[in-house]
């Protein structure tokens, strides 16, 4: 496919970052401050999700702790920031260190053969022990540089500065813009590369890992690839997250989370990009309103909600919406619609 | 096997290649060569140790012991994608396709491995319409009958330019009309590439074959012509008294 192709095949992915611009732009002067502190939460949470739409979707690759990366990325750029005195070079080394540590797990994973099921259960296993080591980092000993870790209670985040100004702190509302622009081009980003030659490798791997080998591909460079990069955008979700909460703390590495995440990707269906990132806004605001009252848990709705895409929605909200789209319109492009919206919205 | 033919190079060759599961001796101490440009038919009956040869030679399985060599190198322990990457084309017994992708994305994948963008897109579409498919290239390839899912993984192998090729029962399942059109492929790849081909249906074997080799219990029985193998008591006993 040359450039040509890939543009085209990404119409649809073009089509809703615009409208993703569009929204980054009106709701300053439409909502209330304490709504888009609120939206940054979502949107952080959001590219977490497409992190896991990309590695699990597209790769093929079930990581039950993607939410690792994403705090891996919020205290990397926490501890970072409160060193360097400024937030630019930190949020590069929350991307590294995420990838990093992505890459290591992943070459053993990937080139130790792992079964697919046992990749789940160690992605979620590193979470957890996340999660217990550092709770238990409590008090002044256990600091990096400048900045202590904080244990269970965390670590205050230092907002994000200007570039060329580190004294110079952006305010809620153009955090918001700076969060909205990282999901867009995160978007943009993840559409693009499923649609080159690797995103499509990495797809055909996720259908028949043995046919990719036996055509001369080493499936696991592909899968040790696609990881690591959504390693790296989580890790950009969790640089948003902890500007957005204003501190992290370990709890951001609970199984509540890790399994959240696969909820988003699960209800906005495997296989595309746009439907997890809508399902996290919508099970966000979902939890928020259920937040204010107290008739049904929390928990047991999210639960509720998961079984019924399992059982009735099975592919996810997204998928199930084209289809249902391509049905109506005359099968003229039928196909080739289908084709194209599945690698790359 | 005559003196005049070690003049052509050797492709493939194992020497006391050796497949044991626990006690079963899928293959056992088997020595084999393949001459450039040669097609070789494998024959046996069901759980002779064809398909676990096959694996062997390319890689999906470790062999317990003895040695494969392809071009001179020594493969015995590479892994799959190794092998392919020599310009070793592979289908096996069981179908192996990117199942929720398009026919033609299916072939591309093949095309875009050695090939530039613009020269795979030719290439897939050269390969689909000379596997007929033309039809159905956006299609995913579940939906497509037995047959055609054969043919696009064919086109794969096909669309690799390999100058080995190893078909693990490629006409099985297929119509008398696709049979025939698949025998035409497999001598059409021949004028580029050696071809080891393991089949049971002897019509087929008939239309394509040179040398054939017999497997029995894991190990070569003989090797031979098709009209000497037929005429064999003891080829006839293990494998044509009961089908041919
Ligand atoms: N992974 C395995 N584990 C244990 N035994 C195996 C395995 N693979 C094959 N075998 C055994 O090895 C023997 C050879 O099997 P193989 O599949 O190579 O036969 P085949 O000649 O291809 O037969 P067919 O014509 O039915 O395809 C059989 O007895 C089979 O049960
Ligand atoms: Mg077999």
């Amino acid at each position: 496919m040359n450039g040509n192709d890939t543009l085209r095949a990404m119409k649809p992915v073009f089509v809703f970052a615009l409208i993703g611009i569009v929204f980054m732009f009106a709701a300053p002067y439409a909502l209330q401050l304490f709504t888009i502190i609120n939206l940054t939460t979502a949107i952080a949470l959001s590219v977490l999700a497409l992190s896991l739409a990309l590695v699990w979707g597209y790769g093929g690759i079930l990581c039950f702790g993607q939410v690792a990366f994403f705090g891996l990325g919020a205290y990397a750029y926490t501890i970072a920031a409160i060193n360097f005195g400024g937030s630019t070079w930190a949020i590069l080394v929350a991307v590294l260190v995420a990838a990093a540590f992505a890459a290591l797990l992943g070459y053993f994973v990937f080139f130790g053969r792992v079964s697919d099921v046992y990749l789940g259960v160690i992605t979620l296993t590193v979470t957890l022990i996340f999660f217990s080591l550092i709770r238990r980092t409590s008090g002044p000993d256990y600091k990096i540089g400048n900045a202590l870790i904080g244990g269970f209670n965390g670590v205050t985040s230092p907002p994000l500065n200007l570039p060329w100004n580190t004294s110079s702190f952006l305010f809620p509302e153009h955090v918001f813009y700076v969060a909205m622009a990282a999901l867009i081009l995160s978007y943009v980003f993840c559409g693009w590369l499923v649609n080159t030659r690797f995103g499509r490798v990495c797809a055909a791997i996720r259908e028949n890992e043995l046919r990719s080998e036996l055509l001369g591909y080493d499936s696991r460079l592909y899968k040790l690839g696609i990881f690591t990069i959504a390693a790296g955008i989580a890790a950009i979700g969790g640089v948003l997250f902890c500007n957005g909460v204003g501190r992290i703390t370990p709890d951001v590495f609970n199984l509540y989370n890790a399994a959240l995440t696969i909820i988003w990707v699960i209800v906005g269906g495997r296989g595309t990009l746009i439907g997890p990132i809508a399902a996290t806004f919508g099970l966000f605001y979902l939890t928020s309103a259920l937040g204010g009252q107290s008739v049904l848990n929390n928990n047991l709705v999210l639960g509720i909600i998961l079984i019924f895409f399992v059982l009735l929605v099975p592919k996810g909200v997204a998928p199930t919406v084209t289809d249902w789209f391509t049905k109506r319109r005359k099968p003229a492009h039928n196909s080739r619609r289908r084709r194209r919206q599945g690698r790359s919205t | 096997m005559s003196r005049k033919r070690d003049k052509r190079e050797v492709i493939v060759e194992t020497r006391n290649l050796a497949m044991h599961f626990g006690g079963v001796r899928a293959v056992d101490q088997v020595d084999f060569t393949l001459y450039d440009k040669e097609l070789r038919c494998l024959i046996g009956p069901n759980g002779a140790g064809k398909s676990t040869f096959f694996k062997c030679l390319t890689g999906q399985l470790s062999p317990t012991s003895g040695e494969v060599i392809i071009r001179g190198q020594d493969t015995t322990l590479a892994e799959t994608h190794e092998i392919a990457s020599l310009g070793v084309g592979i289908k096996t017994q069981v179908p192996n396709l990117f199942d929720g992708l398009s026919v033609d994305e299916n072939i591309w994948m093949s095309a875009r491995r050695w090939k530039n963008s613009k020269r795979a897109r030719s290439l897939t579409s050269e390969t689909i319409e000379r596997m007929n498919l033309g039809d159905m290239r956006r299609k995913t390839v579940n939906q497509l009958s037995h047959g055609q899912r054969q043919w696009v993984e064919l086109g794969m192998v096909v669309a690799a330019e390999p100058w080995l090729v190893l078909l693990d029962e490629p006409a099985a399942g297929m119509t008398h009309e696709e049979t025939a059109r698949t025998a035409e492929l497999i001598k059409e790849i021949n004028t580029q590439a050696a071809l080891i081909v393991v089949e049971h249906d002897m019509q087929f074997i008939r239309m394509i074959s040179q040398q054939v080799t017999v497997f029995h219990e894991g190990q070569i029985l003989m090797e031979d012509t098709m009209e000497a193998i037929s005429k064999d008591r003891r080829a006839r006993e293990v494998y044509l008294g009961s089908r041919a």
